[in-house]
């Protein structure tokens, strides 16, 4: 039955998807004070994350055949150049992407 | 003051409404070619609600994979998750009935917001954290169930719109370099994922990067703090 087995890949995507975003606080949360290392870690995380979402955006890229990520590096240099000038959240992201997609759509 | 407090929540969330629209639309198409109606587009960004999870379940889905190998495969891209609840452990403590829709709904993005922003007047955090992740979830459900019903037949070029979650991160990567004056857990963040995607391939590289991440935070905090004791 191949509309089970479909079924099946689904809520095992589903239940694995859950866990991870349940698995911190079944383990810390319940009442229990919050071990130090954790919520220092908790802290800088979100500093760490971003970098390594920025990467995992960036994954897909082939360096080795055209266009090199030249459009996904020029457009990332953009919004940070933006955001570090007038430091507007809507701007940053939405000249950004129109950039980028102007250089995917036209240039390259 | 409430419906202030909405709109806010709305301006904040415009870029990933915009992401979610697209990026949804485009997990609808690919799950609609692969012979999955509008059901399955709901019923599945309704439950799991993970962008990148539900890429790879359309791939699963048509290669009839064994139930074993989706579940490695989605810890492989979804590991990335145990990180958010270990950061929002203290945020989230006191959301009372809110909690679990708040972790079920916690994607990058959301977290990405949440760990960002400062709640408008008028809401207090929990409420404004509960906001943005229905929001977000109401966006990507409406851009995969739209996507599967217009299929591939759009007659606007939105190629490259896709890049509005990656200017997201860069944004909040700058916000958070901004705000923060120790650089070194962007820089780890950073250098410890390109090097691990170099090492370990696109495929692999979540889980290392996570642990090298988690490692060197270790470090540099004891480091840190034989600095300051000095």
């Amino acid at each position: 039955m191949p509309e089970l087995h479909s079924v099946l890949i689904i809520v095992v995507a589903t239940l694995v998807t859950m866990a991870t975003r349940f698995l911190p606080f079944l383990v810390f949360g319940k009442g229990k004070k919050t071990p130090d290392m954790i919520v220092y870690l908790g802290k800088v995380l979100p500093c760490a994350i971003m970098g390594m979402l920025v990467i995992y955006c960036l994954k897909d890229i082939s360096f080795l055949t055209a266009p090199y990520g030249i459009p996904e590096l020029i457009g990332c240099a953009v919004v940070a150049l933006l955001h570090l000038w007038k430091r507007n959240t809507l701007l940053s992201i939405g000249v950004g992407t129109v950039f980028y997609m102007l250089l995917v759509q036209l240039v390259f | 003051m409430r419906k202030k407090a909405l709109l806010t929540v709305f301006k904040d969330t415009i870029p990933v409404l915009t992401g979610y629209l697209f990026l949804g639309a485009g997990f609808g198409i690919l799950l609609g070619e692969s012979g999955y109606g509008i059901g399955w587009a709901f019923f599945m960004s309704l439950f799991m609600f993970a962008g990148s999870g539900q890429y790879l379940a359309v791939n699963l889905l048509a290669t009839h994979a064994s139930l074993i190998s989706s579940a490695i495969a989605t810890l492989l891209v979804n590991a990335r998750h145990i990180f958010y609840g270990i950061s929002l452990i203290e945020t989230y403590q006191d959301a009372g009935k809110k909690k679990p829709y708040m972790i079920f709904a916690l994607t990058d993005e959301t977290y990405s917001l949440v760990t960002q922003n400062q709640p408008p007047e008028g809401i207090s955090r929990n409420q404004y954290c509960f906001l943005v992740s229905l929001f977000d979830h109401i966006y990507w459900i409406a851009g995969c169930v739209l996507g599967n019903i217009a299929g591939s037949t759009l007659p606007i070029n939105f190629e490259g719109v896709e890049f509005v979650l990656t200017a997201l991160f860069v944004t909040m990567f700058v916000e958070q370099w901004l705000t923060h004056k120790d650089h070194r857990p962007a820089i780890i963040g950073l250098g410890s994922t390109v090097i691990c995607l170099l090492i370990f391939g696109r495929e692999l590289f979540l889980i290392p990067a996570m642990a090298v991440i988690a490692l060197l935070l270790t470090i540099s905090r004891k480091t840190g703090r034989r600095v300051t004791d000095a």
